[in-house]
């Protein structure tokens, strides 16, 4: 038994053809944060709808890392949850190696794909419950989704998983106050794993550690991924952490994949106005004292989203159409930018290339 | 660069031997332990660490604003060559607004969300300027002008919940220029925000220091930010200073080996490693801070002296540095000079 429940350090399963292991198809989540009827009636107001997703597409290779990265109220938590299906979509599907997850029915008529991913939050505070002994948390996942292992082999297990994340067996016996932010995010990986996932969620999961800290579970996060062949979707504003981790990078503005390609080609020569905007907003460690384009305005609502390009209004490159008519992705499925500016020939070389 | 490395003659602002403590029914906690530098007129002093290194208890005792039972246990704190610190509170609240203005992580907090915009700044600049309410009101808006919000007439009548958090973050900068002091300190003033807005904040601080030669003191753990906008930087480690120097040196030639792994550890686009540098470890509880160097467990180069001896700032190339391994070149460097 201990045998069965130690074999997750394995490589990823090659050849069963589709190498696909998560696709993403025109994704839509809105949510609906209308007043009551009466008062809608009474004030003569109309639904408020959030379109926090609006058509994303994107498809994840196993064993890499898919980012979204974007500024806040963008999305890009959105459909992280709509991925691990903590929200049903309100359109679009989601398929898991070839299999259709896109209802919360199909999840449940598939349980073992949903034990097969798991998330980590941002927020190591919040997301380990207090009143659990660290030893009860990771051993959670093991106990719902192998259910009949022994508690003897849960506990050898868990210790087992803590000592991989870099804690020692015996932590399993502490409450969570007694770690520091970045043990606790330790602890919320050691969960993740005990269920054997093979793809994660990452939620910026280093957003409120320090930089030594966020370089250790980095660090972490890439060894396991390497010895376990672990496949991530990594959510983060961080356009540093993202270059560091990731082998595709897409872009998320208002609920939509402004641009996506590998990262090295995303970062070297960003061709949607939005991402060179960003790239150009990050502080300067190397004082090189490049020329930047001036950073102006900000994201607006996605309740009232501009009509045509959402980032027209602060777009350098906004043409009529540009107000007018939304931009559709133009390139493959590894690299594509949805710009009418970049369609019509109108983009300005980029200064870093 | 504004900064000079030998303070000018008379700094603006003069921290000496600064300890803060907290009593606690187990003993004593030195959360800041011995700290000193200066800020010149015009000079934009980074102060980075990480959580728990003891940067904002030094700004929060600079404004006189250390929550209880924190307190200063030693050393003392110098505006414009008068000390501030030892200041009955009536007398210090005279000093924070109209000398030394502040600016908070969370603008959602530093602002009274019953108040409009308007009111909280003409509140502000009447109790220390002899302005009256049509005066008061025009300096407003050209405050809101001059950081940036546009419409500022109009928007002056709003409240901070209609403002965007970049806004907010500009209106809370407007109060603390309100009455134009010699120095800002600012805690974290662009930690809550996006990467796009943080850029406008910071070239806003840049501009405004420039223009009106404000002494800044920026309190920051991103790197990035102290890289963009400070002139010289401090890097603090378990309420200590470990390093102290102009920005280049320290950012581009550090030599502490905490700032060393610090840098190391920031992952860079276009940097591509495998591995990021790791500092093994994390910073000692203010209840465990081992003897000598508070490093020295985690610090690759450590020796004995380092677990025995404390290290007080030495010279060192263009910085000052709190570490064993250049005492032999600051020797040099005094012999030589």
């Amino acid at each position: 038994m201990a045998e069965a429940t130690i074999a997750a350090e394995k490589p990823a399963e090659a050849g069963n053809g589709n190498d696909m292991l998560l696709e993403v198809d025109g994704l839509v989540r809105h949510f609906d944060v209308s007043p009551p009827f009466l008062n809608r009636v009474l004030e003569r107001t109309g639904r408020r709808i959030v379109r926090a997703v609006e058509g994303v597409s994107f498809s994840i290779r196993r064993g890499e890392t898919f980012s979204l990265v974007g500024e806040s109220g963008c999305g890009k938590s959105t459909v992280a949850r709509l991925v691990v299906g903590l929200y049903p979509p309100s359109a679009g599907t989601l398929q898991f190696e070839g299999v259709d997850i896109s209802s919360p029915r199909a999840r449940r008529e598939n349980p073992t794909i949903q034990s097969r991913m798991q998330m980590i939050f941002q927020d190591p505070y919040a997301s380990l419950n207090p009143r659990w002994r660290v030893a009860d948390i990771v051993a959670e996942p093991i106990r719902v989704h192998r259910k009949g292992v022994s508690r003897t082999d849960v506990l050898a297990r868990v210790g087992e998983l803590l000592r991989q994340v870099g804690l020692s067996a015996s932590d399993g016996e502490k409450f969570p106050h007694e770690f520091s932010g970045g043990q606790r995010q330790r602890i919320s990986i050691a969960r993740a794993l005990a269920g054997e996932p093979e793809f994660l969620v990452c939620d910026e999961p280093t957003s409120a550690l320090d930089v030594s800290v966020q370089a250790q579970i980095l660090n972490l996060m890439k060894r396991l991924q390497k010895r376990l062949g672990l496949t991530y979707l990594f959510i983060s504003h961080d356009l540093a952490v993202v270059y560091h981790v990731s082998t595709i990078v897409g872009v998320m503005y208002l609920g939509r994949l402004v641009e996506w390609g590998p990262t090295k080609e995303l970062f070297g020569a960003p061709r949607h106005p939005y991402t060179r905007m960003l790239l150009d907003a990050i502080p300067d460690l190397e004082m090189s004292g490049r020329a930047r384009i001036p950073v102006a305005g900000e994201v607006p609502s996605p309740i009232d989203p501009p009509p045509g390009c959402a980032f027209h209004p602060r777009c350098p490159l906004a043409s009529d159409r540009c107000r007018q008519e939304v931009p559709k992705a133009v390139g493959s499925a590894t690299a594509a930018v949805a710009c009418h500016a970049v369609e019509e020939g109108r983009l300005p070389p980029w200064h870093g290339a | 660069m504004t900064a000079s490395d030998e303070p000018s003659d008379r700094p603006l602002l003069e921290v000496r031997n600064l300890r803060i403590e907290f009593p606690t029914r187990r003993g004593t906690l030195v959360a800041v332990d011995d700290i000193s530098f200066a800020i010149a007129p015009g000079e934009v002093l980074g102060v980075v660490g990480e959580s728990g290194a003891g940067k904002s208890l030094t700004g929060a005792a600079i404004i006189g604003l250390l929550e209880p039972p924190g307190r200063i246990g030693a050393g003392e704190i110098l505006l414009e060559g008068e000390r501030i610190d030892k200041l009955p509170y009536e007398e210090l609240r005279k000093i924070r607004g109209k000398r030394i203005g502040t600016i908070f992580q969370d603008p959602l907090t530093s602002l009274n969300p019953l108040y409009t915009v308007g009111e909280q700044l003409i509140e502000t600049i009447r109790t220390h300027l002899p302005l009256g309410e049509t005066e008061a009101r025009a300096r407003a808006v050209n405050l809101l002008e001059e950081v940036g919000i546009p419409a500022a007439d109009e928007r002056i009548d709003h409240y901070p919940h209609q403002f965007s958090g970049g806004m907010r973050q500009r209106v809370v900068i407007a109060l603390a220029l309100c009455a134009e002091p010699r120095m800002v300190v600012a805690d974290e003033p662009t930690t809550a925000l996006d990467v796009s807005i943080q850029a406008q904040i910071i070239s806003l601080i840049k501009r405004l220091c420039r223009e009106n030669g404000t002494a800044v003191m920026l309190v920051t753990h991103d790197m990035g930010v102290i890289a963009e906008t400070a002139d010289r930087v401090a890097v603090m480690y378990a309420g200590r200073i470990a390093e102290i120097g102009p920005v280049t040196e320290v950012v581009k030639h550090a030599k502490h080996p905490y700032t060393h792994g610090l840098m190391g550890s920031i992952p860079a686009i276009g940097h591509d490693v495998d591995a990021l540098t790791q500092i093994d470890g994390s910073m000692p509880r203010l209840n465990e801070i081992p003897t000598g160097c508070a490093f020295n467990p985690r610090c690759p180069k450590a020796f004995d002296r380092c677990r025995v001896e404390r290290p007080s700032l030495m010279p060192a190339g263009r910085s000052s540095v709190a570490c064993w391994l250049y005492e032999d070149e600051a020797k040099e460097a005094a012999h030589g000079g």
